[in-house]
C-alpha cells in the first residue's frame, strides 16, 4: 500500500508519521535525535512503520469473528511487548557483538580473550536482568535502547570488572565505542519474522476462544502487505541533513500549520515551543501559514531552557511542571535569557523562595516570551492550537490558557497528547498532496 | 556600501570601474600628509559630497569604513576591543566598529593609517547615535566639528521652513567653516558643476534601479543594490567618476535586459526568477555572500529596497538642481529614506510592492539600530493589510558577526518563499 511519511527532525527528538492515501494516519515513531540526524531519521521512521503495522493488525483482528475488543487489545498490547523483546535482545545481541570487536583494539594488547569473557558475562548478565523490562505491565523508563541497555551496563560491568580483572574504564570505553555504530544499525532487517516469532509466544500464552491459526493468518496477511515509500517529507531543524532532495524538504513553520489544521480545522493560530525554538503561527481555513514570527537565535524561553532549569535544580524535565502546579504563588522571574534566569534561580533560592514558587514564575516567564511572539505574529483571533514539547507541561499550559484570556478573551485552545507529531503530520500531508494531488 | 568585490567572480566594466575608484579614493585619504589636502568626515544619509569637493576636501565616511570591515571580517575583532574599551553590547555596531578600528591604527583596506579628519561634518541628524558618535571623535580628535540640524519630516512633507533652515545654516555655519579648515574660498559655481554631475549620475542610477520593474529583473536592487549606489552615496557624487561609473552600468543593464538575462550573482547570472521581493533595512555585512545566497539559491530576487535610498531618495523625483544649489543639497539632507516619518516609509513600501510586482515586503531589522527598527513590525503589517500580500521579519545585524545566525535566518526565510509559493498555489486552486 501506498504510505506518505512526513519526519521532524527537531533538536531534541525526531518525529515520524505514516499517513495512507486517504490522509489516514496509520503510524508514528519517535526517537532522540541524539545529533545525528540520518540515523533518527531512519528510526523515526522505523518506529512509525512499525505502529503502522500495529494499526493494520488492530484493524485485521477486528474483522476476526469471535474476537472481542478487550482481546484484541490485550493480545496486541502483548505482541508489541514480545515484539519489542524481540527488537531488544537483537539490538543487545548486536552490542555484545561490537564491543568483542572493539576489544581487539591496540590499546588493550593482549587483552582481547581476557576483556571477551567480560564482555560474555556482562552481556548474560544484562539479556537476564533487561528481560524483565518486558515483563507484563512493566513500565519502561524509556523506549531508546541507550537509555535501557546503557545505566544497566554501567552497574554489571563494574560488578564484574572487579571479580574478573579487567579495568572498569576499558569496559566503558568498549561500551561508548560500540553504542554509536549499534544505534547506526537500527534492527530493520526481517521484521516479519520478528513479528511472527513474538506473535508465538504470545499466542502460546494465551487462552483463547478463536483458533490461533486464524489469528496468526490475519497478523501474516498484513506482514504481506508491503508499505510502500510513496513519499518522504522532511521538516525541522535539521531537515537539510536528511539524505533527499529539496522538493522532499519543507519548512517546519508551513508543516506546523497544516499539522495543526488537521488535528483542529478551526484553528487560526498555532504556537509550538519546541526544543530551541519558539513559533507563532496564523494559518488561514485551509491551513495555509498567512503570517510567522519566531524567535531569534537565543533559545530562551523554549524547551531547552527548561532542561537548563532543571539541570541547575537537580530534578528531572518532567519534574519542573509538576513541581509549579504546587506553587502558592509565582515568583516574578525576570529574565528569559536561560543563564540569567539561572542566576535569578539561584538568588531567589538563596532569599528563601520555595521552589515550587519560583517554577511557576519560570513558566510564567516562558509563556509571556511567547505571548509576545504571538502577538508579533498577529495575535490571537479564533480557535488556539498549542504544539511541541512544552505542551506536554500542564504548568506551561496552565499558564498559557490564563494568559490567552487575559489578553483575547475566551478562545477554544487545543492541545492534543500527540502534539509533538504536529509538524510531522504537516509533513506527510504535503507528501500526500504532493501525488495523490498530482495524480 | 562601496565595499570593495575583489572575490567578485563576474567582472563587468563597472564593477572593475568601482573597484579602481575606491582604490584610488583610499590612497587619498591615507595619503593627506604628502598632498596636504583636508579631510572631512561625515556620514552617508544626505551627505554634502559636492559641497566638500568644493574645497578640495576628500570626504571620509566612518560607516563605509565599518561596512568594509564588516565584509572583510574584521569588524568583530574591532567591536570586542570597543567592548572592552566599555561599550555596552546595545550600541549600534557600526559606531564601535569605528572606535575599534581606531584602536587598531585606523588602518584603512589599503594597509596604511587613516589620518585624523580635519573636520568632523555632521549633515544629517535624523540617526541620534550619529551626534553621540561624532561627539565621540570629536572628543578624540578635538577638531572642527560642524552640526546641520537637519528638522525631521514627521509630517511627512518639507516645508518651505525646513528648507529655508538648512539654507541658512549651510550660508551661515557650514560653508564658512568648510573656508576655514579648507583655506578655499567658497565658490558657487564650481558647487553648479559638481550638481550638474550629480543629476546625471543619478538620472542613470534610477533607470538601473527601475530596470527591476521588468518581470525577470535583470538586477538585484539590494544585494547587487548595494554595490550600484556605492558611488552616488559616498565619495564620488557630483565626480566625473560617477557619471562615468554609471553611464557603463546602465549599458551593462541595458544589455542584460536584451539577452533576458537575470541578476549577477557571485556565481554567475542567476537562473529562474521564482520570487520577487521588496525588502526594508540594511542587509547583514558580516555574512553577506552567504546571506545573499540565501537568496539567489531559492531564484528570489529582491526587484527594490528602501536601503538603497538611505543617502537619498531619487526615484520620487528628486535631483540635485544646479539653478538652486543650496536649497537642493537642503532637500537631499530632508528627503533622505531614514529622515522620513512612519506614514511615508510605508507608502513607499507599498509603492515598491505594487508597482514592482513583488510578492510580499522583507524586513530585516538590525539588532543594534534601536531608532530604524521601532515601527517595523507595525509598517509589515501595514503593508500586508493595504497589499494583501505576505510579508516576513528577519533580525540580523549591520557588522557584528555574533548576531547572525544563519540556521535561524535561511529557515525563516525559506518558511517565508515556500509560504508565498503555497499562497500562490492556493489562489490558483481557488
Amino acid at each position: 500500500m501506498k504510505c506518505y511519511i512526513g519526519i521532524d527532525l527537531g533538536s531534541t527528538t525526531t518525529k515520524a508519521v505514516v499517513m495512507d492515501a486517504g490522509g489516514e494516519v496509520l503510524g508514528r515513531g519517535i526517537t532522540n535525535s541524539r545529533s545525528n540526524y540520518d540515523t533518527a531519521s531512519r528510526v523515526a521512521k522505523l518506529e512509525a512503520f512499525i505502529s503502522t503495522r500495529f494499526t493494520l493488525f488492530h484493524r485485521a483482528l477486528e474483522k476476526v469473528s469471535g474476537l472481542q475488543e478487550a482481546q484484541v487489545d490485550r493480545l496486541l498490547e502483548n505482541l508489541e511487548r514480545h515484539f519489542r523483546l524481540e527488537l531488544f535482545l537483537e539490538q543487545l545481541n548486536d552490542l555484545h557483538q561490537t564491543c568483542a570487536v572493539n576489544a581487539d583494539d591496540l590499546r588493550y594488547p593482549g587483552q582481547k580473550d581476557r576483556i571477551c569473557a567480560v564482555l560474555d558475562v556482562v552481556f548474560q548478565k544484562l539479556a537476564e536482568k533487561l528481560q524483565k523490562l518486558f515483563g507484563p505491565g512493566v513500565r519502561r523508563k524509556s523506549d531508546f535502547f541507550r537509555d535501557l541497555a546503557g545505566s544497566e551496563y554501567m552497574a554489571v560491568a563494574e560488578e564484574a570488572s572487579k571479580t574478573m580483572g579487567v579495568f572498569f574504564e576499558t569496559l566503558i570505553n568498549i561500551y561508548d565505542k560500540s553504542i554509536i555504530d549499534v544505534e547506526n544499525r537500527p534492527p530493520n532487517a526481517d521484521m516479519a519474522g520478528k513479528f511472527l516469532r513474538a506473535l508465538d509466544r504470545v499466542l502460546r500464552e494465551e487462552d483463547l476462544t478463536v483458533d490461533p491459526e486464524t489469528i496468526k493468518q490475519a497478523i501474516k496477511d498484513v506482514l504481506d502487505v508491503e508499505l510502500e515509500e510513496s513519499y518522504v517529507v522532511g521538516t525541522g531543524y535539521g531537515r537539510v541533513r536528511l539524505p533527499f532532495s529539496k522538493d522532499h524538504i519543507r519548512s517546519e513553520i508551513l508543516c506546523h500549520g497544516l499539522g495543526a489544521h488537521l488535528m483542529y480545522p478551526n484553528t487560526r493560530t498555532v504556537l509550538d515551543i519546541g526544543g530551541q525554538d519558539t513559533k507563532g503561527i496564523q494559518v488561514d481555513s485551509k491551513g495555509i501559514v498567512v503570517n510567522f514570527q519566531m524567535n531569534d537565535r537565543c533559545a530562551a524561553g523554549c524547551g531547552r531552557y527548561l532542561g537548563y532549569i532543571a539541570d541547575e535544580m537537580n530534578l528531572g524535565l518532567h519534574e519542573l511542571g509538576p513541581m509549579a502546579m504546587k506553587a502558592t504563588k509565582a515568583v516574578r522571574i525576570n529574565s528569559t535569557c536561560t543563564v540569567f534566569a539561572g542566576a535569578e534561580l539561584r538568588d531567589r533560592l538563596a532569599l528563601g523562595e520555595k521552589r515550587e514558587n519560583i517554577m511557576a514564575g519560570l513558566h510564567r516567564s516562558i509563556i509571556l516570551r511567547a505571548m509576545s511572539i504571538i502577538s508579533r505574529s498577529g495575535g490571537v483571533t479564533n480557535e488556539f492550537t498549542f504544539t511541541g514539547g512544552v505542551a506536554k507541561n500542564e504548568a506551561a499550559v496552565t499558564e498559557l490558557k490564563k494568559l490567552v484570556r487575559e489578553n483575547y478573551g475566551d478562545v477554544k485552545i487545543n492541545i492534543d497528547p500527540d502534539s509533538i507529531y504536529t509538524g510531522a503530520l504537516g509533513g506527510a500531508e504535503f507528501a500526500r498532496r504532493a501525488v495523490e494531488q498530482e495524480a | 556600501m562601496s565595499a570593495d568585490i575583489q572575490t567578485e567572480v563576474i567582472k563587468e566594466a563597472s564593477m572593475l570601474k568601482q573597484k579602481e575608484m575606491i582604490a584610488r579614493n583610499y590612497d587619498e585619504l591615507t595619503s593627506t600628509a604628502e598632498s596636504g589636502r583636508k579631510m572631512v568626515s561625515t556620514f552617508v544619509p544626505g551627505n554634502l559630497n559636492e559641497l566638500i569637493n568644493c574645497f578640495g576636501m576628500l570626504n571620509n565616511l566612518p560607516e563605509i569604513n565599518a561596512i568594509n570591515n564588516g565584509m572583510r571580517k574584521k569588524s568583530g575583532a574591532m567591536i570586542m576591543d570597543a567592548e572592552r574599551a566599555g561599550h555596552s553590547e546595545d550600541v549600534c555596531t557600526y559606531v564601535k566598529a569605528d572606535i575599534g578600528m581606531m584602536s587598531k591604527g585606523n588602518i584603512a583596506p589599503n594597509g596604511k593609517p587613516m589620518p585624523a579628519p580635519d573636520m568632523l561634518l555632521l549633515s544629517y541628524t535624523g540617526c541620534f547615535t550619529f551626534m553621540k558618535w561624532f561627539e565621540l571623535l570629536r572628543h578624540e580628535y578635538g577638531c572642527e566639528t560642524v552640526m546641520l540640524q537637519v528638522p525631521y519630516t514627521g509630517d511627512g512633507v518639507i516645508t518651505d521652513n525646513m528648507r529655508q533652515f538648512v539654507v541658512k545654516q549651510l550660508k551661515e555655519e557650514v560653508i564658512p567653516a568648510m573656508e576655514r579648515v579648507s583655506g578655499v574660498k567658497f565658490d558657487i559655481d564650481r558647487l553648479r558643476e559638481n550638481l550638474a554631475r550629480s543629476a546625471k549620475a543619478e538620472d542613470d542610477l534610477v533607470w538601473v534601479l527601475e530596470s527591476a520593474k521588468n518581470v525577470r529583473s535583470p538586477i538585484d536592487a539590494y544585494f547587487g543594490g548595494v554595490y550600484y549606489i556605492g558611488p552616488i552615496f559616498t565619495a564620488f557624487r557630483g565626480t566625473e567618476d560617477a557619471v562615468e561609473y554609471y553611464r557603463l552600468l546602465r549599458g551593462e543593464v541595458e544589455k542584460r535586459i536584451e539577452q533576458g538575462l537575470g541578476p549577477i550573482t557571485p556565481e554567475g547570472d542567476m537562473d529562474e526568477e521564482r520570487y520577487r521581493l521588496v525588502v526594508e533595512g540594511p542587509p547583514n555585512w558580516t555574512s553577506f555572500r552567504e546571506f545573499w545566497k540565501m537568496f539567489y539559491d531559492e531564484g528570489a530576487v529582491v526587484v527594490a529596497s528602501t536601503y538603497t535610498k538611505v543617502g537619498g531618495v531619487y526615484d520620487l523625483g528628486f535631483r540635485h538642481d544646479p539653478e538652486r544649489p543650496l536649497e537642493s543639497l537642503a532637500e537631499y539632507c530632508l528627503g533622505c529614506y531614514t529622515n522620513r516619518n512612519l506614514p511615508s516609509r510605508v507608502e513607499l513600501l507599498e509603492k515598491y510592492v505594487n508597482e514592482y510586482q513583488a510578492d510580499g515586503l522583507l524586513i530585516n531589522s538590525i539588532k543594534s539600530c534601536n531608532s530604524f527598527s521601532a515601527g517595523q513590525l507595525l509598517m509589515m503589517q501595514e503593508i500586508e493589510k493595504r497589499t494583501g500580500k505576505p510579508g516576513a521579519f528577519i533580525e540580523t545585524d549591520l557588522v557584528d558577526p555574533r548576531y547572525f545566525s544563519a540556521a535561524n535566518v535561511k529557515n525563516r526565510l525559506e518558511s517565508y518563499f515556500q509560504m508565498i509559493n503555497q499562497k500562490r498555489q492556493s489562489t490558483k486552486v481557488a
